[in-house]
């Protein structure tokens, strides 16, 4: 190899230049979430491998009654809205904290773009939209489990063998070992994939939080770069692209 | 990635105006899934739209919100190539998926 320290296409990846044009940490980012994309196609796989092991639900969606026999539909069991109690409003809930979260993810990008102008004011503005839509996000979602976890009015009744014996018995709401929506594998996979969803909210409120104290003190100004905007965005992002899946198998499939 | 921070106000406009038009198109391919989560019976047809919407808006979300169409060849295929193993994954599963429903 020739000793110029100038790279050309056919030595760009001996050394001393950035091959895929981006910065350590950036690369790193994106290294982290292929990974992380695992840990959630895992989960969602698992599901579809819980799912297609029960039976459907067979009859009209409208005479649809839950049991542990079947599959539930989600439009049946995620129905519920705040301050709105007895009222049938399927999915409506959850299109709503869809929404929230796409809009933070526009705001994050916004701070990203603010960042490239180096326009501290407008950086710290968005990153505070993205903080407040990341924490109603969690507050949506507390409601969500909160209501899952205790249960409709009426609960359902289900037949279990004791001491040889079939007793009937009414349970409320759902549990890691008993559900009143469906099978209890329903309810265990529902805790874990939002929960490990909302485990990564919370982790990229508290990043966005931090990249927010960093901007408004002037350290990104002060270091010339917003660069760090930009990796934590990348994060918020890939947290809106996983909703977008869990949406879609979750509550609509 | 040339960085010109000073004086590029209308490239920044031009960015801000494509994040925008991404929001959109994401809100309304939520909103037509909410629509056809109510109009079509549950069926393979209904699935595969869902499926063909999801991997759209992800397009969108990985595409623009986090610039990867915009980076270089081998960082976008060092991204995408392993998701090689999340279909096979998916595959393998489904089917046993469906042995044990056969079994049970």
């Amino acid at each position: 190899m020739a000793a110029t320290a100038q790279p050309n296409v056919k030595n760009v990846w001996l050394g001393g230049v950035e091959p895929m044009k981006a910065s350590y940490g950036k690369l790193m980012m994106w290294f982290f979430l292929v990974s992380d994309t695992f840990t959630f196609s895992a989960l969602l796989v698992s599901y579809g491998l819980v799912r297609f092991s029960y039976p459907a639900y067979a009859g009209k969606v409208a005479d649809f009654v839950s049991s542990p026999a079947y599959w539930p539909i989600p439009e049946k069991v995620f129905d519920a809205l705040p301050f709105m109690h007895g009222l049938h409003a399927p999915l409506v809930f959850v299109g709503i904290m869809t929404f929230i979260l796409i809009l933070s993810s526009v705001t994050m990008v916004l701070a990203v773009e603010a960042g490239h102008r180096m326009d501290r004011a407008a950086v710290e503005k968005y990153m505070l939209w993205t903080i407040l839509g990341g924490a109603t996000f969690l507050g949506c979602q507390a409601w969500e489990w909160t209501h899952f976890i205790h249960g409709t009015d009426n609960g359902t009744v289900i037949k279990e063998l004791v001491d040889g014996s079939w007793v009937s018995k009414t349970i409320f709401g759902a549990n890691l070992t008993e559900n009143q929506y469906g099978p209890p594998a329903f309810a265990d996979l529902f805790f874990f994939i939002t929960g490990f969803h909302g485990t990564h909210v919370f982790s990229g409120v508290v990043l966005n939080y931090l990249i927010f104290y960093r901007t408004s003190t002037g350290f990104y100004d002060r270091r010339g770069s917003y660069e760090m905007v930009e990796k934590v965005g990348l994060y918020w992002h890939f947290v809106d692209l996983v909703w977008v899946f869990v949406f879609t198998f979750f509550y609509l499939v | 990635m040339a960085h010109v921070h000073e004086h590029d106000e209308n490239a920044g406009a031009e960015q801000r105006k494509a994040i925008w038009r991404t929001f959109w198109i994401l809100l309304i391919l939520t909103a037509l899934e909410f629509l056809i989560a109510f109009t079509l019976t549950a069926g393979t047809l209904k699935t595969a739209i869902f499926v063909g919407m999801t991997i759209v808006k992800a397009f969108y979300i990985v595409g623009e919100f986090m610039h990867l169409k915009h980076e270089v060849k081998s960082l976008i295929w060092a991204t995408l190539l392993p998701c090689i193993f999340v279909v096979w994954l998916l595959i393998a599963l489904m089917t046993e998926g469906g042995s044990i429903f056969d079994l049970r």
